[in-house]
């Protein structure tokens, strides 16, 4: 049995491994609020981008139609985005995404597609290095606030990698934030660009003018609606990635606890049980004179 | 004066204005151009620029950069990659 002192050692170091956990608790609730707000800011955009795209591809379509909108007609060459975040201690929040990543890709892989991945996130470049290293295009980080920027450079390779006729289909992994409890992994294809599920706006009979025209319209919006999508998975895997770790580290407190209250338990009978030897040596000693 | 329109002023990070106004300035590609309520359903790109919001007697200007307009029945929207208010 472990001594008395490597006992009061132990449930010191649960003690402060459970201030640890409270803390990152406390900064993931607060900044859960904070990153909440910011994939509902937007929303409203990315909303209006889709229902603008939608009005437009009801207008263009035939061979006039942007690439961007209607694919290049072919599957062969699969690019795979997968957003996580650059920070673990989240539960099973990176991990779940990953998993959904790599059953599309091995899918793929078996279809005898042609598979390049970009990762956006410390987590996933992590997780899918050693299955898949060999298919990295590129990997981008997060860093501290996910922000256009970041989003635009994701866009920006991803459009790059499309014209090089390098990606014939673009899919993006990431987890969408549905509430504080759950956050589903959700795969969203890019490109071909998906218009479906956002209504026309209803003109009431009357034409839409465009300047300069349609396609012009069309083609710079494209672009900057691929941005825009990476930049909502990005604020929704934010919002997630701090509402799991607020839950992971609420469990991790509350085990460490438990586990306090039972080393505590079990230190106090033992120290009571040397004392109570302790007493009976001395008595028996003393009756034995 | 004619009736009110909607407007509303969206960047990627946040709504930056919602409301009911009286006229609106954008400095649209092919040139500046106001919209009143009643306006025909019309869309086009924005160069960089001012918007200029009329409000019930007062004005609100907005710098915009890579935007678009977009003006339905039901009011005109401004999408736009960057924009800030501009303080008077």
């Amino acid at each position: 049995m472990a001594s008395l002192k490597e006992m009061r050692n132990r449930i010191g170091s649960v003690k402060s491994t459970q201030k640890i956990t409270k803390a990152l608790q406390m900064v993931a609730a607060a900044k859960l609020r904070r990153s909440t707000e910011a994939a509902q800011n937007a929303r409203p955009y990315a909303e209006r981008m889709a229902a603008v795209i939608a009005n437009l591809a009801a207008g263009v379509s035939g061979d006039g139609a942007p690439k961007l909108l209607v694919g290049t007609g072919k599957d062969t060459k699969q690019l795979v985005v997968v957003a996580t975040s650059d920070r673990g201690l989240a539960g099973g929040f990176n991990t779940s995404i990953v998993r959904l990543a790599r059953e599309r890709i091995s899918k793929l892989i078996a279809e005898g597609k042609d598979v390049r991945i970009i990762t956006l996130g410390r987590k996933a470049r992590d997780q899918l290095k050693r299955a898949y290293g060999d298919r990295f295009v590129a990997s981008f980080e997060v860093g501290g606030n996910p922000g256009l920027a970041v989003a635009q450079q994701v866009s920006a390779k991803i459009g790059e990698l499309f014209e090089a006729g390098e990606a014939d289909v673009v899919t993006l992994a990431f987890s969408r934030f549905k509430s504080v409890v759950l956050q589903t992994p959700t795969l969203a294809q890019l490109i071909p660009a998906q218009v479906t599920g956002s209504k026309p706006i209803d003109l009431k009979g009357a034409a839409y003018e465009y300047e300069p025209d349609g396609e012009t319209i069309l083609e710079t919006l494209l672009p900057r609606n691929l941005t825009v999508q990476v930049l909502s998975a990005m604020l929704e895997n934010q919002a997630g990635f701090f509402a799991a770790q607020m839950t992971a580290m609420d469990n991790a407190t509350r085990n460490a606890g438990d586990m306090i209250a039972a080393l505590t338990l079990k230190y106090n009978r033992s120290r009571q049980a040397q004392i109570t030897k302790e007493l009976i040596e001395i008595i028996s000693g003393a009756e034995a004179i | 004066m004619a009736g009110k329109i909607h407007f509303s002023l969206v960047s990627p990070e946040r709504e930056l204005f919602s409301g009911e106004v009286d006229q609106v300035d954008a400095p649209g590609s092919e040139g500046d151009f106001g919209v009143l309520a009643n306006h025909a359903p019309f869309m086009t790109a924005l160069k960089e620029g001012r918007v200029r919001v009329y409000a019930g007697g007062k004005i609100t200007d907005f710098d915009v950069k890579g935007g678009f307009a977009d003006v339905t029945p039901e009011g005109l929207t401004i999408l736009a990659e960057h924009a800030q208010a501009v303080a008077s």
